[in-house]
């Protein structure tokens, strides 16, 4: 049984502005593991992804009104490592497997890269996505801390 | 954020530095835009190396400018030692059509 030594959790806005608050509320918690600068830099670089995807993707399209767009985060945090759920009510994703394909987006006209799952993937130890169409998406990112991370630099076969 | 541009000849100069997101990826998309439409403009040289923090809406912005460059012609370069940033443009492919360099000497 994993050991809970800290809980966060938050609403905020489905803004670009606030990605940078999601990345620093993230940050604020993982420093008190002492992570490395890499493992931090992974955390926080894949929490960004999925609020930056909840923005554009989940809500952008979405047409609900701004009030009603929020992303909620929770941030728990274990002995040796960190889980990150974000959760948005946005309008969902049709094909999960086709979403986490290299280079695979749905708004090429936005010029996303359609990496950010690959990067939320490969940057943490494991990684899972819920979502149904019209009711919304959960991210969840999980990284351990310290020298058992089973987290590999993955590189995209060309 | 920091972002600075700069002109020599062909050259436009894009310094970016502290954390380069969505947020700020759609502000420096449209002011790089407005002078890429500027003759004689037509090479880009990305200046990263103040970057504290870069996602893979860098990755898009980046692209989509090469993309520009080289429908005019160009060439597009990029300077970058924060070894995150790096691992992301690798694993993007973006050293594939953007050189990488060390010093802005390369591309002038």
């Amino acid at each position: 049984m994993r050991k809970e030594i800290n809980r966060l959790k938050a609403e905020f806005c489905a803004k670009s502005c606030n990605e940078k608050l999601a990345r620093s509320l993230v940050s604020a918690m993982a420093v008190q593991l002492d992570p490395t600068i890499n493992e931090l830099s992974d955390i926080v670089t894949a929490v960004s992804e999925a609020v930056t995807n909840s923005i554009i993707h989940g809500y952008g399209k979405s047409g609900k009104k701004k009030e009603e767009c929020i992303i909620k985060l929770e941030c728990i945090l274990y002995e040796n490592a960190i889980e990150v759920v974000i959760i948005d009510k946005g309008c969902g994703i049709e094909d999960i497997e086709q979403a986490k394909m290299p280079l695979y987006t749905s708004s090429p006209e936005m010029e996303r890269s359609g990496m950010g799952f690959t990067i939320m993937e490969s940057f943490c130890d494991d990684f899972s996505v819920t979502s149904e169409v019209g009711k919304g998406t959960e991210i969840r990112l999980y990284k351990v801390f310290g020298g058992d991370s089973l987290c590999e630099n993955t590189t995209i076969p060309q | 954020m920091k972002f600075e541009l700069a002109k020599t000849g062909n050259l436009l100069i894009v310094k970016v530095a502290g954390e380069l997101d969505h947020h700020f990826a759609d502000e420096i998309r449209m002011r790089i835009d407005a002078e890429l439409i500027k003759p004689p403009i037509r090479d880009i040289l990305f200046d990263f190396n103040g970057l504290s923090f870069m996602d893979s809406s860098g990755i898009g912005m980046i692209m989509g400018r090469y993309k520009k460059a080289k429908a005019l012609g160009g060439k597009a370069w990029i300077i970058c030692n924060n070894p995150n940033a790096t691992r992301i443009l690798e694993m993007s492919g973006v050293f594939q059509f953007i050189e990488k360099c060390d010093s802005i000497h390369d591309a002038v």
